[in-house]
């Protein structure tokens, strides 16, 4: 497993590069956006990213309350963080890509709304999880995870209804994506998911190496001042086994 | 000696009598909330100065807002009156149903926060001159339907924050963002039954839909958030 990490990081950093020249060159220049328009070759992608993450999230959460696993706590973790980073880029290249388009930041229309409270609702995870320290922790953050899920759909209906009371003066997508551009949005969505994937499984390591340092730290204090017999169980000597 | 009554109804109804006592008796979660939504009121109503016909459309929001922040208040100190005595770790081991403890924190929040909607409401109609135009009953319905919404969640959720640190603040940082859509349901119904636009019927579905959701994920989930340990 360690062998491949890095095999694994050349491949994602080449595709990341193929990708980027994929979206910057290779794709043909959009009719009326011009050039601004390639900002959907990360746009997107991020996004059906940070949504694979959150899902992910779910049903590791699921899986936690069920079986109680701390793998599967941890893998919900990591995802949730993943996500909201994702989910920010979407949120920041949303505006970039809006304004010079719709020539406005922001509007209210189904899909900002509901990405954004989904956002909200990590966030509102993960501040949960930083702001409780006890072992009860991942069954709370578990359990919230499974309340956001109930919420996202009541969130789409509600904009969707709301938004089609009120009508924006919005250009909507709407027509075909030309075949060449749906190649460069796969292959950049490839280069994403292999890049999140990457990071997840650092961050999935160091969450469990972190939580294994804790432990050793609660033996160690529980052992008192002359507590020597839980010193080989710090993690500065797992290397070696 | 009484008998101890185990039964989900007499649990519920023991735990709620003795909240209503308890709040009967110094009154203060309802006295901080009357003020604290008055300020509102007042405060909002120098931020705006609406006229009549804008107040019609902004009241929704505006109530609303007021009565969400006010009911924080409420939900706040449900739980933290169990924590003196170890109220709470008695509860764990006692053979009452958790979902009926549950059932009496929500059912005691709601009954509060339904005094200060009918106390409140008669002054907002005063300071900003609001006249329904559309019917009275359905303002009721998204009123009940509304103020559960926000109670249920929020009960679950302040026992949720009860393992946290700070977690005064805890409590609206994992309400509100959940409670959006119940919170555009109860606006939008609210400003479209004052305006008299007739079609609330959506929101008021919707938000029937939120409760039923939510009550049930609460009583499925509440044995394990109770249990955490």
């Amino acid at each position: 497993m360690k062998r491949l990490f890095p095999i694994l990081s050349v491949i994602t950093a080449a595709l990341l590069a193929y990708a980027l020249y994929q979206a910057l060159v290779v794709a043909p220049t959009e009719r009326t956006m011009g050039d601004v328009q390639r900002i959907f070759y990360y746009h997107v992608p991020s996004a059906w990213t940070a949504f694979l993450l959150f899902l992910t999230n779910l049903v590791a959460s699921i899986v936690y309350l069920i079986r109680r696993n701390p793998k599967a706590d941890a893998v919900a973790v990591v995802c949730a963080e993943v996500g909201v980073v994702f989910c920010t880029v979407v949120l920041v290249t949303g505006p970039i890509w809006a304004r010079p388009v719709w020539g406005i930041w922001w509007t209210w229309d189904v899909r900002l709304t509901t990405t954004l409270v989904l956002w909200l609702i990590y966030v509102s995870y993960l501040v949960l999880r930083r702001f409780s320290d006890s072992a009860q922790t991942p069954m709370l953050a578990a359990v919230l995870a499974i309340f956001g899920a109930l919420d996202v759909p009541l969130v789409y209906f509600s904009i969707w209804f709301f938004r089609t009371q009120h009508p924006q003066p919005v250009i909507g997508g709407g027509g075909s994506l030309d075949p060449r551009m749906w190649h460069v949005l796969l292959i950049n969505w490839l280069a994403f998911s292999c890049f999140a994937f990457m990071v997840c499984w650092s961050r999935f390591r160091l969450e469990l190496l972190q939580r294994e340092v804790e432990h050793a730290h609660a033996m160690a204090s529980l052992a008192g001042p002359g507590g020597a017999p839980a010193k080989p169980s710090l993690p500065l000597h797992r290397s070696a086994s | 000696m009484k008998p101890i009554p185990s039964s989900l109804w007499a649990v519920t109804w023991a735990t709620l009598k003795k909240d209503i006592r308890l709040e009967w008796r110094s009154k203060d979660a309802l006295n901080s909330m009357l003020f604290f939504s008055l300020l509102v009121v007042v405060i909002f109503s120098f931020s705006f100065d609406p006229n009549a016909e804008e107040s019609r459309e902004i009241a929704g929001g505006l109530v609303w807002v007021a009565f969400l922040f006010a009911a924080v208040v409420a939900l706040n100190q449900t739980w933290a009156r169990e924590l003196r005595n170890h109220v709470l770790d008695a509860y764990r081991v006692s053979p009452a149903p958790a979902n009926s403890l549950f059932l009496a924190k929500a059912l005691g929040n709601f009954l509060l926060v339904t005094v200060l909607e009918a106390l409140m409401a008669p002054l907002f109609m005063v300071f900003y001159n609001l006249r329904s135009l559309g019917p009275a009953w359905e303002l009721m319905l998204v009123g009940v339907l509304g103020t559960w919404a926000l109670v249920v969640n929020g009960t679950f959720f302040a026992a949720v924050s009860l393992r946290t640190r700070s977690r005064e603040i805890m409590l609206p940082l994992l309400l509100f963002p959940i409670s959006i859509p119940a919170v555009q349901a109860m606006v939008e119904a609210t400003r479209i039954i004052l305006a008299g636009e007739g079609a609330a019927r959506f929101w008021i579905v919707l938000l029937l839909t939120y409760d039923v959701v939510f009550t049930t994920a609460c009583l499925a989930l509440f044995e394990t958030i109770l249990n955490a340990e």
